[in-house]
């Protein structure tokens, strides 16, 4: 009996239903308790940066309570150098990071993310020519550039944030621009070409999709450094002005509060810097690794495979279903 | 007593998530000096698997049960600390796309020597110059020795390849599609070395390929694989003409000749998956002529003639075997 | 069958649908800097060295090789995928060989590429449906969503995936690479091309597998008339589904003829050793293989006279001055039948 191949019979991987493919963000950070713990830390300090200035039990400003005074029932964190309360110096600091924070990552994605598309799509002289533009931007120092954008205009936080975001696109771009070009190089982008597909449908359809959980990945970890930019920033002084973490420190640093053993002026916001930078780390890197291919490394591991003594019993006794193998 | 067999061989893989994958089923085969045996089937039948379970290359989620003997010693049992020291010095392996495996930043020549240092087979000069004989064995000059990969052919890296599996002088010689990624040319040179190799020196080769024409013209006798399982074992000979499987009439039915003569037809559906027992016989879904037994009852290998073993109810006396498709009646 | 207006229907028997002359594909090859310090000539890769073929519509053409012989670049050269040196290239008589991208557009509706790497060929991140329905929207000939899901479901049918909405929402990760290619071709097949080129279509499917994708593009081209060049290195698949075999070495036609012609009578001796070398099904169908030594050569070096003689058994003095053209053999059984050696 000839039959031609019906494409469809028992055994083949189809499942009953279309599978809902879902967000590959969400996917990836499900099933990673990394990620999710990064998610609720990271989750924790929005909502204090929403909302500190409103329960934070006293100003974050003004004198409450005696200079360097040590935790107690009324300032569960004490108090710092000026007498304000360090629990709602953290609660309404914590804004100033987290806005900076995302706020230089979001420019960094949206200059980085868009000259590493460019770069990488249209290669050739534009991708060199931008290529050298990241170059130069890769060896300003940030802090030189800071002090002297502050001499020269004074600080402010809208400064800050782009300064920050202007020194972190450059990894953007450069992460962005390998993936755009290895995405070109595909067989279904070329074959969209082959169509007589416009740049503009392949960029927006086919290679923005593809690069976009990526830069989602990469703009989170931004997140993270553009937070301890901002603090390192603020201890050196020519951060944003008010509350913040960095002020924080900066003050216990030149108010000696170590010698005075006030370690509650400097623990506090060193732990909430250092968590805030974990939490962000932990997600981005969750989604990153959900995003690279599993690399087969089997063959450098410690353990071997296994011998089972003995012969296999045969797959299926006569006329009987078989019980799962162990 | 052959020179390497496999008994009942069987490899499991532990899935990531749950459950296990058994991918090599039961398989017994056994090879001589000087022969060349071929190992064939499609893509997931476990004959790769096979074949790397017969020199203990597998990864840490596998495991394995049987026996692998060479010479009679039992190989396989000692798990991979006592498999090392018969790989390469007994078994060695040429594998699939190794012209890409080859070390880009190391000559060829150390690349031969350096089996030789690891199972203390020669050392220094002594090895420096079976490197060179090895490589002119092989139809490359005993200078390229000094060269790097990447300045070689993909034709003369799979020869220097070639070369490196035989650097401690094994007594079999395992091919995992040594030719797949080769020009038709290119791949009669290969094939004519190994088949002068294993009359020069006498080797025994087992070849793993998807390609049948390959295996008939080059092997003696073939083993073809499905599902895991072993669906026919005979020689080359027999398999074209007296097929007692019907995968294996309906393989050579799928792939064209030159000839061009007959009709070429595929084979409906696709294999079981192995991570999920099997009941009755696998080939059951996609077979032309399966009848009552097939569902229900898996079939044992059994001898249809000499040195031929089938693993199909249509061969049991025992069942009433159905009419062949020409003799239905229009 | 909507036809576009740019291309006439092929049922005038003398025309053909396309028509490729002396096509010449050079890359150039860039000088390292003691090269150019040192004004060394700029070095060529000649991947296509004058190469001349016609298709009919409705006629399936193989153009076999080996690495190295310019097959694909000759196919990519007819769809205007890479620039073109010097020759025309013409389909369905209109001379395509320089047109503007712009120009190009509408012409590539009649013209399709049928890739080899089924698992790479199409968005993992499109359905099915958006798959097969992208080249619409690229063409405008989008027209309501209702008749864009029939014109999908009709392609998918034609490729058997029947029924059509088992496939149409599933993703590629999904299907089985024969599934995947049926996809794409699919995906070719809704524009109703005139000519379509297939890249190895096969090569990557199991074996059991791709007989019935090579049926299915010879049922398909015999339903519409429409014209195959298939590119494959695998001899045995041309001579059984090709109605013409093109046999390419290092950028030019060695041979070229009917498709029983050029296996079974071979004119000239590469053709003659490759037939000898191709493994066959039947143990006893043995014959003796004429295995040539050392590989192809290098583009970028392309021996004087007949680029064949380095290699060719049988090659004389005169091989090594005058190169060859393709002829009538006086051992060919017909006109149809050609081949590029001085010695037939």
């Amino acid at each position: 009996m000839k039959t031609t191949e019906p494409a469809l019979a028992e055994g083949t991987a189809l499942e009953a239903r279309p599978s809902a493919r879902g967000n590959v963000v969400v996917q990836a950070v499900k099933g990673r308790p990394s990620a999710l713990v990064g998610l609720v830390i990271v989750a924790f300090f929005v909502f204090v940066a929403v909302f500190g200035s409103v329960l934070a039990p006293y100003s974050a400003t003004q004198q409450t309570g005696p200079v360097y005074a040590p935790p107690s029932t009324e300032h569960w964190l004490g108090t710092d150098d000026s007498g304000v309360d360090v629990l709602s110096e953290l609660m309404v600091g914590g804004r100033t990071s987290m806005i900076v924070g995302f706020a230089a990552a979001f420019v960094a994605m949206i200059v980085g993310g868009g000259i590493g598309l460019i770069a990488g799509y249209a290669g050739g002289k534009t991708d060199g020519a931008l290529m050298r533009v990241t170059d130069y931007f890769l060896v300003i120092p940030d802090l030189v550039l800071m002090i002297v954008i502050v001499t020269v205009f004074g600080p402010s936080r809208l400064l800050v944030i782009l300064v920050i975001g202007l020194l972190l696109w450059t990894a953007t771009a450069r992460i962005v621009r390998s993936q755009v070009k290895s995405i070109r190089e595909r067989v279904y982008v070329r074959r969209a070409r082959s169509l007589g597909a416009s740049h503009r449908r392949i960029v927006f359809q086919h290679v923005l999709p593809q690069v976009a959980p990526l830069l989602i990945a990469t703009t989170v970890l931004a997140i993270a450094y553009a937070i301890f930019d901002e603090s390192a920033l603020a201890f050196l002084g020519v951060g944003v002005p008010g509350v913040s973490w960095g002020n924080m420190l900066e003050h216990a640093f030149e108010r000696t509060a170590m010698t005075q053993g006030a370690w509650w002026a400097f623990v506090p916001p060193g732990l909430a810097i250092g968590l805030a930078v974990i939490g962000c780390y932990l997600m981005g890197q969750a989604i990153e690794d959900a995003l690279n291919p599993r690399l087969r490394v089997a063959h450098l591991s410690i353990k071997s495979w296994r011998f089972r003594g003995g012969s296999a019993a045969p797959v299926a006794p006569e006329g009987s279903a078989q019980e799962p193998r162990p | 007593m052959s020179l390497l067999e496999a008994h009942d061989l069987n490899v499991w893989f532990d899935l990531p998530h749950e459950g296990t994958l058994h991918a090599v089923q039961g398989v017994s085969f056994g090879v001589d000096a000087g022969e060349r045996l071929g190992l064939v089937g499609e893509s997931g039948c476990g004959k790769t698997t096979a074949l790397l379970a017969l020199m203990g290359l597998l990864p840490p989620n596998a495991q394995v049960s049987g026996r692998v003997t060479v010479n009679g010693e039992d190989i396989l049992a000692g798990g991979e600390d006592a498999m090392r020291s018969h790989r390469w010095t007994d078994v060695a392996m040429v594998f699939q796309g190794a012209m890409n495996a080859l070390n880009p930043v190391k000559t060829v020549g150390s690349q031969i020597v350096e089996p030789m240092r690891f199972h203390d087979t020669a050392d220094g000069d002594a090895a420096q110059r079976q490197a060179g004989e090895l490589l002119e064995l092989v139809g490359l000059p005993a200078s390229a020795a000094k060269r790097f990969p990447h300045e070689f052919s993909g034709g003369m890296r799979q020869r220097a390849a070639i070369a490196m599996a035989l650097a401690c002088s094994p007594k079999v010689l395992l091919a995992d599609e040594p030719t797949t990624a080769l020009d038709v040319m290119v791949q009669a040179q290969i094939l004519d070395l190994l088949e002068s190799l294993t009359r020069d020196l006498g080797l025994a080769l087992i070849l793993v390929t998807h390609d049948l024409p390959l295996v008939t013209q080059v092997c003696e006798r073939a083993v073809v694989m499905y599902a895991g399982r072993i669906a026919e074992f005979g020689s080359v000979d027999t398999l074209f003409h007296d097929p007692r499987h019907p995968y294996t009439r309906l393989l050579f039915e799928a792939t064209p000749d030159l000839s061009g003569l007959e009709e070429v037809v595929s084979i409906p559906g696709s294999p079981p998956r192995l991570d999920r027992p099997t009941v009755g016989c696998p080939f059951a879904p996609r077979c032309d002529r399966v009848f009552e037994p097939c569902a229900a009852h898996l079939p044992a290998l059994v001898s249809v003639a000499e040195r031929h073993r089938a693993a199909c109810h249509l061969n049991d006396e025992a069942y009433a075997r159905p009419p062949r498709p020409t003799e239905t009646p229009a | 069958m909507s036809e576009a207006a740019v291309v006439p229907t092929g049922t005038d028997e003398g025309a053909f649908l396309l028509d490729v002359r002396d096509l010449v594909v050079h890359y150039p090859v860039r000088r390292d800097l003691t090269s150019a310090l040192r004004r060394e000539p700029h070095q060529r890769i000649s991947a296509v060295d004058g190469v001349s073929f016609s298709l009919r519509h409705g006629e399936m053409l193989a153009l076999i090789g080996e690495s190295g012989c310019g097959k694909t670049s000759t196919a990519q050269a007819i769809l205007r995928m890479i620039d073109v040196t010097a020759g025309t290239i013409e389909v369905a008589g209109r001379d395509i060989t320089h047109l503007t991208s712009q120009q190009l557009r509408p012409i590539r509706r009649t013209m399709q590429m049928v890739y080899q790497d089924p698992y790479e060929s199409l968005d993992p991140r499109f359905r099915v449906r958006r798959a097969v329905e992208e080249p619409l929207l690229i063409h405008g000939m989008a027209g309501s969503s209702d008749q864009r899901e029939a014109k999908i479901v009709e392609a998918l049918e034609r490729v058997e995936l029947s029924p059509a909405d088992l496939y149409i929402d599933r993703y590629p990760h999904e299907l089985s690479g024969g599934q995947r290619q049926r996809v794409a071709i699919a995906a070719s097949l809704v524009l109703e091309p005139r000519l379509l080129l297939a890249d190895e279509p096969v090569s990557m499917l199991d074996v059991s597998v791709r007989a019935g994708i090579l049926s299915l593009l010879d049922r398909i081209r015999r339903e519409s008339d429409m014209g195959i060049v298939m590119i494959t290195h695998d001899v045995s698949t041309a001579a059984h589904f090709a109605d013409r075999i093109a046999v390419m070495y290092l950028g030019r036609i060695v041979e070229e003829g009917p498709a029983r012609q050029v296996v079974n009578d071979p004119q000239h001796p590469y053709t003659k050793a490759l037939m000898s070398v191709v493994p066959k099904r039947d143990p006893r169908d043995r014959t003796e293989p004429q295995i040539l030594h050392g590989e192809t050569p290098n583009p970028i070096d392309v021996p004087r006279g007949c680029r064949f003689h380095p290699r060719c058994p049988v090659a004389e003095e005169r091989c090594k001055e005058t190169d060859p053209q393709l002829h009538v053999p006086t051992g060919a059984a017909n006109d149809a039948h050609r081949a590029a050696c001085l010695l037939v």
